[in-house]
């Protein structure tokens, strides 16, 4: 081999040089949008919208239907089909054709239920595909990852199915909004329930998701049972994921508690409920009082994976296709005669989250970040399931009314798994913005995505 | 260490690759990989992938736990932004440097074993990590979330330089400019060069020839009064430097650190980047990290009617039969075609990508083959 | 008191899951050498033959529920019950135990073919080869079962008579408190009886003695005129058979999903190397040594004093053992050492 003289210095310089040179066009496209907004359509005939939810791990079944709900709400806005909620929802300024006289196209992506594939995600639709709206997610750490994400691109993001106190709390952003109830709500929500059905002196233990959501559910549901005057008598963390979760419920038998307490969501919920049950757990009693476990998050497609273990079981949830309101009749109606089952939970946020976002752009007239952002808070609305709702504008929170549900006894058919106990009235569930569980975070300033 | 002059095929290698690297926005943009994010992510990769073939490729020790040194650079990283400042500089250099720590102490540990006891060891100590940090390192990880800047950060240096705090979230910026989009790329291209141009210099060094010898045959190596176990660590400690770096790469272009990046499948994906792509090549596995991430990337987009519309050129009964065909492989299928395309290269090809477009070259192109046979080092 | 007995009881069952999902794992690398990633997927191709034998004895007759309009709701009785009646829902019961039969000639052949079709191809390549395309494999067996039956778990309940827990506390003239789910018990003993006959298979059978023979100097078995690959093959096969059993008497504990084995495979591993690569007894031992480990390090008493060691603990163990006595528990001298 023939040596030249050259320093290994002047390769880098040469390399840095290649590098400038070629970075200099870049640049001036980035400034060709400096005055407008991130993704601006401009006189497009058509505008993209990002649906990014968990194809492939544990959640992909319920991320399969949140897409569903997506490409309902897509043919919706777009005039196809009966319009579903866009028959009940009010107040409505959409018009059946598209988005601001746009056609809705849209694009898909994988979270695999990780924040960083959900955010390479997120960004390929933004970068690539010139989304002006991202939504989607299955899971609390996904949505806060991907609504951190948009804030810092400058696009708004509609959160799907995230339930952790946190995502409107110490994480929220302006640019993010939630339709979906979270951890304090189900406590609220929970106790008077509770106390009608198992009495004021109850001594709970918990078993508790050893993760943000699984924290922030057991801190809500722990304050709101010692408000009904319960006793918390042990709080265990375990793995996510542990799969058998039988060494942790066994030191439950002698341990003087009358009430198991499951923060878990998904397949834990699924497997610590099936194995909590075959200990004979529900058959038990403590001190002359019947042992009851408690399912303080509840989701029909998971509850189907428990089979029988979820009968009697309380718990709460967003929204159930069995309610009877015209917003609910209308939307399961159009989901069921396009796909041939009802909706789950996830779909029904999922499209309504949809829907919000083209009415907002609608009045806003544009669909520039911070005008929508203007254009949803404090938006009240009516007709899309949940009665009259409100999109808070200090926290980006939905308010609106909660179910409690129970574990159905006798279904009469497949889907009939949940039975709605109650539907708690909103008054019931708010909270003051600077509630201690929502404390630390703060929206900051809304975000365009140009300059 | 390293011999002081460049060679002159070095230095074509290192311009061809750079040139390559460089103009990848450009070429890769008519199969749709031409956007900032998924560049940045075929540089962090490539540049990760690099530095494990330094460890497996030279060494022949399999490490099923290096995820976890990109999770710690990821962390460091990130925990510079918060504490000191938005410059990607110190990030990357702390990055860098808690890894190598990280690295020591497990590989001064690992290394006490060989073959499948070296993986299992690594694994173990890996997934040590990834659960700690999920739950109880909390405080220092945030758990689940995973590690975001916020409004209230110290950010000690740049409240010093500046007067007034900026309105919202900073962002991450190399002297004024800001590291994401494709100023972020570029800067981690440069990296990737750099990282390459020291593989390369490493592999052709007296170091390297050790390595290899470890790799053919590390008893008798150590018959001739060779201590190999310096040289194994500090190949260690170097490829855990490498992922650091990837890590903090990872941060600098999008300010967020998860506890997921640690957990063992991710350490599994760096071995098939390696493996698909060619192990003990130098290119191979930044093809193989380049080829992953535009599967996860651009197949897993893939939904039906994206399909409908890209096969719109067949007959309609024709259009139909061909989306019903390919659809389970890609979308939420997209696993699928990555598991039956791993086991084709096991199978078939186990030298990975290198070795299938050499064969397709001598095959094409009746090179001597004899001759060139021994070229498979870029 | 009560608290340790029970833990124990705990880790025993857990222990004897953990050997038994093991001891396909260490059984095909004794023998062939390979180390097969495609374990786990073996163990949930087990769960999955549960699901689908439920799902073929509960095939129904749908009858349409009138009350909802907007989709096609039933309300199912299965075949068997409306020909059967009360045997037919006996049998409908009996759906997992009675996977056991379907699970032993489908396991075996699914090994087979593995072995056949892939495995010994790999013989010769290292172990860095021999896991990755195993990896490979499972990758592609599980989303082949997630394509046909979906992501999310499916109930799979033991029968009506064991799904309740055994009052073992008043039976010793212990706690009340103190009782135990029957299947886990069934689950224990179960393995604890397929354990002894693999052990009693390679210990009293002339085929087992040549396997025996065959691990330990391949060669020599060669030369004496036995064809060795065939038997091995049928151990592969066997191996398969244990691990499609352990995962189909695990269905009723752990809801299946496509995702089960690899939920298992790092366990499995671990279990191997903590007794001793090849070692069926160090699989066993292991097995159970982790299972008590783990139900007591999950206890609020030790997580108060080392927090989150119940995440750590397994991989805790596999580290100090692998340093300490690198061969493991129970594992021949020499075997993948320096």
């Amino acid at each position: 081999m023939k040596e030249t003289n050259i320093s290994r210095r002047s390769v880098l310089k040469g390399t840095a040089a290649l590098g400038m040179a070629s970075t200099a066009p870049m640049f001036f496209v980035r400034n060709a949008y400096a005055d407008g907004y991130l993704n601006d359509p401009g006189d497009a005939s058509s505008v993209t919208l990002g649906f990014n939810v968990p194809q492939t791990g544990a959640y992909a079944d319920e991320g399969a239907d949140e897409l569903r709900a997506y490409q309902l709400a897509v043919s919706h806005l777009n005039g196809e089909g009966d319009g579903g909620m866009m028959n009940t929802m009010q107040p409505l300024s959409l018009k059946g054709n598209g988005i601001l006289g746009k056609k809705v196209e849209y694009v898909t992506g994988d979270t695999q239920t990780k924040s960083d594939a959900a955010r390479a995600s997120a960004k390929r639709m933004i970068e690539k595909d010139g989304a002006v709206m991202i939504t989607g997610g299955s899971s609390s750490g996904v949505a806060i990852a991907v609504q951190g994400l948009c804030q810092e691109a400058g696009v708004i993001f509609m959160a799907g199915l995230t339930h952790s106190n946190d995502t409107t709390g110490k994480d929220k952003r302006r640019n993010g909004f939630r339709h979906f109830f979270n951890g304090y709500m189900s406590g609220a929500a929970l106790g008077p329930v509770l106390e009608k059905a198992y009495g004021t002196e109850r001594n709970a233990y918990h078993l508790t998701a050893d993760y943000t959501w699984g924290w922030t559910q057991e801190a809500s549901i722990k304050a709101s049972t010692e408000n009904i005057g319960w006793n918390t008598q042990t709080t265990v963390k375990t793995p996510v994921g542990a799969g058998d979760f039988s060494q942790y419920i066994t030191p439950v038998l002698n341990s003087g508690a009358d009430t198991l307490i499951l923060n878990h969501y998904g397949k834990d919920m699924i497997n610590s409920l099936t194995q909590a049950v075959q200990f004979g757990l529900r058959d038990k009693s403590v001190n002359g009082k019947d042992f009851v476990i408690i399912v303080p998050l509840y989701s029909r497609l998971m509850a189907q994976g428990a089979g029988e273990a979820v009968q009697g079981i309380f718990g709460s949830t967003n929204w159930h296709w069995s309610l009877q309101d015209e917003g609910s009749k209308a939307f399961v109606k159009s989901f069921g005669a396009a796909y041939g089952f009802p909706p789950s939970q996830a779909a029904h946020t999922c499209y309504v989250q949809t829907l919000l976002y083209a009415d907002a752009c609608e009045r806003a007239g544009t669909f520039m970040p911070c005008e929508v952002v203007n254009a949803l808070e404090g938006h009240k609305f009516d007709g899309m399931g949940n009665g009259p709702t409100e999109y808070r504008a200090e926290d980006h929170q939905c308010f609106k009314d909660v179910l409690v549900v129970q574990g159905k006894e006798n279904p009469s058919s497949q889907f009939d798994v949940l039975e709605v106990v109650e539907v708690t009235p909103r008054a019931q569930v708010e909270y003051a913005p600077d509630n201690e569980f929502f404390a630390g975070g703060d929206l900051g300033p809304c975000n365009n995505g140009a300059a | 260490m390293l011999p002081k002059k460049i060679t002159d095929s070095e230095l074509s290698i290192v311009l061809i690759f750079s040139a390559v690297v460089l103009t990848m926005p450009i070429w890769l943009a008519p199969i749709g990989a031409g956007y900032p994010d998924l560049l940045q992510k075929f540089a962090i990769f490539g540049l990760f992938a690099i530095g494990y073939n330094i460890l497996f490729g030279m060494t022949g020790y399999l490490s099923f736990g290096h995820a976890a040194f990109l999770g710690v650079g990821s962390y460091a990283a990130v925990w510079s932004f918060k504490l000191l400042t938005m410059n990607v500089l110190p990030a990357v250099v702390f990055g860098v440097l808690f890894s190598g720590l990280f690295a020591f102490l497990i590989g001064y540990v690992s290394l006490r074993r060989s073959g499948i006891y070296f993986s299992i060891l690594t694994l173990a100590f890996a997934q040590m990590s990834y659960n700690l940090a999920y739950s109880v390192l909390t405080p220092i990880t945030n758990g689940e979330t995973g590690l975001q800047l916020t409004n209230h950060d110290p950010r000690i240096i740049d409240t010093m330089l500046l007067d007034q705090a900026p309105e919202g979230l900073p962002s991450t910026v190399l002297f004024g400019v800001k590291m994401s989009g494709y100023p972020g790329f570029y800067f981690c291209a440069l990296i990737l060069i750099l990282g390459f141009f020291i593989a390369l210099r490493i592999s052709r060094s007296p170091f390297g020839l050790v390595l290899k010898g470890i790799k053919s045959n590390q008893t008798r190596m150590k018959f001739t009064g060779f201590n190999t176990r310096p040289y194994m660590i500090t190949a260690f400690v170097i490829s855990g430097m490498y992922a650091g770096l990837a890590g903090s790469l990872m941060a600098v272009t999008d300010p967020l650190a998860g506890a997921e990046r640690m957990q063992w499948t991710a350490s599994g994906e760096v071995v098939l980047m390696t493996i698909l792509g060619g192990v003990g090549t130098l290119i191979g596995p930044v093809l193989g990290a380049g080829l992953i991430k535009y599967f996860e990337n651009i197949f897993s987009a893939f939904n039906d009617k994206a399909l409908h519309e890209l096969f719109a050129f067949l007959p309609d009964g024709l259009e139909n039969f061909v989306v019903t065909v390919v659809s389970p492989f890609v979308g939420e299928g997209w696993h699928l075609t990555l598991g039956v395309l791993f086991m084709i290269i096991i199978i078939f090809l186990p030298g990975g990508i290198i070795q299938g477009m050499e064969k397709i070259n001598n095959r094409f192109f009746k090179r001597s083959s004899s001759a060139k046979s021994g070229s498979n080092e870029s | 008191m009560d608290a340790i007995f029970l833990q124990i009881l705990n880790g025993l069952d857990k222990g004897g899951a953990y050997a038994l999902i093991a001891l396909g794992l260490t059984l095909a690398f004794g023998t062939l050498g390979i180390v097969n990633f495609a374990h786990g997927a073996l163990f949930m191709l087990g769960a999955f033959c549960a699901v689908s034998i439920q799902a073929l004895l509960t095939l129904s007759k749908k009858v349409k529920d009138e009350s909802i309009t907007f989709f096609d709701a039933y309300k199912e009785q299965p075949y068997l019950e409306i020909w059967w009646g009360d045997i037919g829902t006996t049998i409908i019961d009996y759906a997992v135990p009675i996977s056991i039969l379907a699970a032993i000639p489908l396991m075996l052949l699914i090994g087979l073919s593995m072995e056949r079709g892939l495995i010994r191809f790999f013989y010769k390549r290292t172990h860095a080869e021999q896991i990755l395309v195993t990896f490979g494999l499972a990758i592609v067996i599980q989303e082949l079962i997630k394509a046909n039956f979906g992501a999310n778990p499916i109930p799979t309940p033991a029968p009506d008579i064991v799904s309740g827990s055994a009052k073992i506390g008043s039976a010793l003239g212990l706690s009340d408190a103190i009782v135990y789910p029957w299947w886990r018990l069934i689950y224990l003993s179960f393995s604890v009886v397929v354990l002894a006959a693999v052990f009693a298979f390679l210990q009293f059978t002339t085929f087992g003695m040549v396997v025996r023979a065959g691990m330990h100097d391949r060669d020599m078995v060669n030369l004496m005129g036995i064809d060795v690959e065939r038997k091995f093959t049928i151990v592969f096969g066997l191996a398969a058979v244990v691990a499609g059993l352990a995962g189909v008497m695990y269905a009723p504990i752990l809801p299946p999903d496509y995702h089960i084995g690899m939920d298992f495979l790092v366990l499995s591993f671990v279990v191997v190397v903590v007794g001793g690569m090849g070692s069926l007894g160090g699989a066993v031992a292991a097995g159970f040594l982790l299972g008590i480990l783990q139900s007591f390090a999950s206890m609020n008493e030790v997580k108060s004093i080392f927090p989150g060691i119940d995440q750590i603990i397994i991989y805790l163990v596999a580290v100090i053992i692998l340093l300490v006595r690198p061969r493991g528990l129970m594992g021949r001298k020499g075997v993948m050492e320096d």
